[in-house]
């Protein structure tokens, strides 16, 4: 359960929704906001974004291997159970 | 200015264009709080479930209400925050769904 990262926008309501069905699932979690990065950082990390959804949407969630656009509860569920 | 005061505002230009506010309060009230937080950081209302690049040139196409908003709530029923959405879409009577991103990637400047 510890391989679930969180790109997020710390102003985007779908992402604090996302992360709010995380914490209710009980698991843990390694949230980036993009919004908050400047420079080198925020470079490398959308970057990482782009070759895991390259939309560059938020929120984009990696769940072990599985890539997660969007908040779908059905996805997250199924990607946790899976783990 | 705070969020029930842009609310009150921008309803009164939005709805007589068919834009509603999403019904759904736990969205739109924070929502607008975050279109107000980019007004303090970027000194325009960007769209807050997008990444902004903080530049008004760049960022235009996003600019709340965004231009990407009439295709989305035509197709969807809802713009990609949810924040606008369609009569249809606030009475239920309409499938709610993610609405994927339509924004060419290539607009976020690294």
């Amino acid at each position: 359960m510890n391989d679930i990262k969180v790109y997020a926008l710390s102003t985007c309501i779908h992402c604090r929704n996302a992360k709010k069905y995380l914490d209710e699932c009980g698991v843990k979690y390694e949230c980036v906001h993009v919004d908050e990065l400047t420079g080198d950082e925020r470079k490398k990390i959308v970057q990482e974004v782009k070759e895991r959804n390259p939309a560059v949407s938020f929120p984009t969630i990696v769940i072990k291997d599985k890539v997660i656009v969007g908040f779908h509860k059905d996805q997250i569920d199924k990607a946790l159970k899976e783990d | 200015m705070d969020a029930g005061q842009l609310y009150e505002m921008l309803k009164k230009v939005q709805e007589p264009k068919g834009y509603h506010f999403n019904a759904d309060m736990d969205m739109t009230m924070p929502l607008l709080e975050s279109l107000l937080t980019n007004k303090e950081r970027f000194g325009y209302m960007a769209c807050p479930c997008r990444l902004a690049n903080g530049d008004y040139e760049a960022d235009k196409d996003i600019l709340c209400p965004c231009v990407y908003r009439e295709e989305d709530v035509k197709e969807y029923g809802a713009c990609f925050c949810a924040l606008y959405v369609s009569k249809e879409f606030n009475e239920g009577t309409i499938e709610k769904r993610v609405v994927p991103e339509r924004r060419p990637p290539e607009k976020i400047l690294f």
